[in-house]
């Protein structure tokens, strides 16, 4: 399997185990967006003050922002439980995004692809898809209780049920595969204009204002899917969770 | 084109049960991480924060009932002030005009008093001159009497006599 003409750093049928593969530049994005959001993070909790400043301030502006999604789609009684969700779904989706664009780099013989976004595996967002879908769940249990949260799949038709179980798998399918498709394809264009930009010298010169100006899109996706991730994310566990659906 | 088209749709590394798992625990991992790290005490500081704001509003709100309960109370006391002042000066001028009155009314009195006692000893000052004038006159009528009896005397010896004793009584006197 290759990425037009890159190849995927791969260890199949790790420690033995037939059906484990791990792509291993995918494990070391998802390492250092983990990285990079947990440093960011701590950073700005550093210090904190009563009157805050600088790098304290944005990171109250971010969850701010989060809490605006959340409030849009419940109250906020039970919307606080999911802050930490949001906020870290967010920075981490957000900040994987961004890593696809600043670079894409190969390495080796076999120009294996090391660094890319991690969101533009389908692999990777369908676990986080199907992460918030499970969550979804629990919590519709754990806040309801078992009957309640049985009700919501034969409400307001018990017709709807099969229809209803259909929207739980293809919920966790749009979600994740939304997120995949935006930044592959953000990915795809970059890669092929820097082929364009080192082919020759008339294509770097044709490919730069392209370049500049599609990882400014890029930029612009990226913060927009981590949104909709987000945004999703709240909807879904508002079905689940809220009385009034 | 194939490789192409099959690397369109599932993308570099496909469906990998390794990136999964190795997914879910980071994303586990970190949520749990911040939590601890950074979202926590970052609520927290808001939280606090917000409690700050609404205790200090309460409490300036609390100053401010204070405040306009001790002015009502001041401007209270003033106009009390103002009129206990306003009462005692109505006072003092009542009493200056009935110590007036009564000043001018003793000494009136006493005016009174003393013009009369002055008048009364005015005429008994003359009530005893008279009276002793009387008494003089008498004596002397007697001796002038006891005289013309005792000597014959012609009409202008007699006169003479007469005016002698006048002359003597007028020196006596």
């Amino acid at each position: 399997m290759n990425r037009l003409n890159h190849e995927a750093p791969m260890w199949n049928d790790a420690f033995g185990i037939p059906w484990l593969d791990f792509n291993l530049s995918n494990v070391l994005m998802m390492f250092i967006a983990s990285l990079i959001v947990f440093i960011l993070g701590v950073a700005a909790t550093r210090n904190m003050q009563r009157y805050p400043k600088g790098f304290q301030n944005f990171m109250e502006w971010l969850i701010d922002f989060i809490k605006g999604i959340i409030g849009s789609n419940m109250d906020w009684r039970t919307g606080r439980l999911f802050l930490p969700l949001g906020l870290t779904l967010f920075a981490y989706i957000f900040i994987s995004n961004m890593l696809g664009v600043i670079t894409n780099l190969s390495v080796g013989e076999n120009h294996e692809l090391w660094w890319k976004s991690p969101t533009a595996d389908p692999g990777i967002t369908l676990t986080l898809a199907t992460l918030v879908v499970v969550l979804s769940h629990y919590y519709g249990v754990k806040l309801r209780g078992g009957k309640e949260y049985s009700k919501t799949f034969i409400k307001p038709l018990p017709f709807l049920l099969p229809f209803k179980i259909i929207e739980e798998f293809s919920n966790t399918l749009t979600l994740g595969l939304r997120l995949y498709g935006n930044i592959y394809a953000g990915e795809i264009l970059i890669t092929l204009l820097v082929g364009l930009a080192t082919s020759s010298i008339f294509g770097f010169l044709g490919a730069t204002l392209p370049m500049v100006a599609w990882m400014g899109f890029s930029t612009f996706i990226g913060f927009i899917q981590a949104f909709i991730f987000v945004m999703l994310t709240m909807v879904y566990l508002s079905h689940k969770v809220s009385e009034d659906h | 084109m194939q490789g192409f088209t099959e690397s369109l749709v599932l993308g570099a590394g496909g469906l990998n049960l390794g990136d999964m798992l190795a997914q879910l625990v980071f994303f586990i991992l970190l949520l749990v991480l911040l939590r601890i790290f950074a979202w926590g005490p970052l609520l927290n500081m808001m939280k606090e924060r917000e409690d700050y704001v609404a205790n200090e509003i309460n409490t300036a709100e609390k100053s401010r009932e204070e405040a306009q309960r001790m002015q009502r109370e001041a401007s209270e006391e003033l106009k009390k002030t103002r009129q206990d002042a306003q009462s005692i000066i109505e006072d003092a001028r009542k009493t200056a005009g009935q110590q007036e009155r009564d000043i001018i009314e003793s000494a009136r009195t006493e005016a009174e008093r003393i013009k009369v006692s002055a008048r009364q000893e005015i005429e008994q000052e003359r009530d005893k001159a008279v009276q002793a004038l009387k008494d003089q006159v008498a004596t002397m009528s007697v001796m002038i009497a006891s005289k013309v009896i005792e000597k014959e005397l012609s009409e202008k010896d007699q006169e003479k006599l007469i005016n002698e004793y006048i002359d003597e009584a007028g020196k006596e006197r």
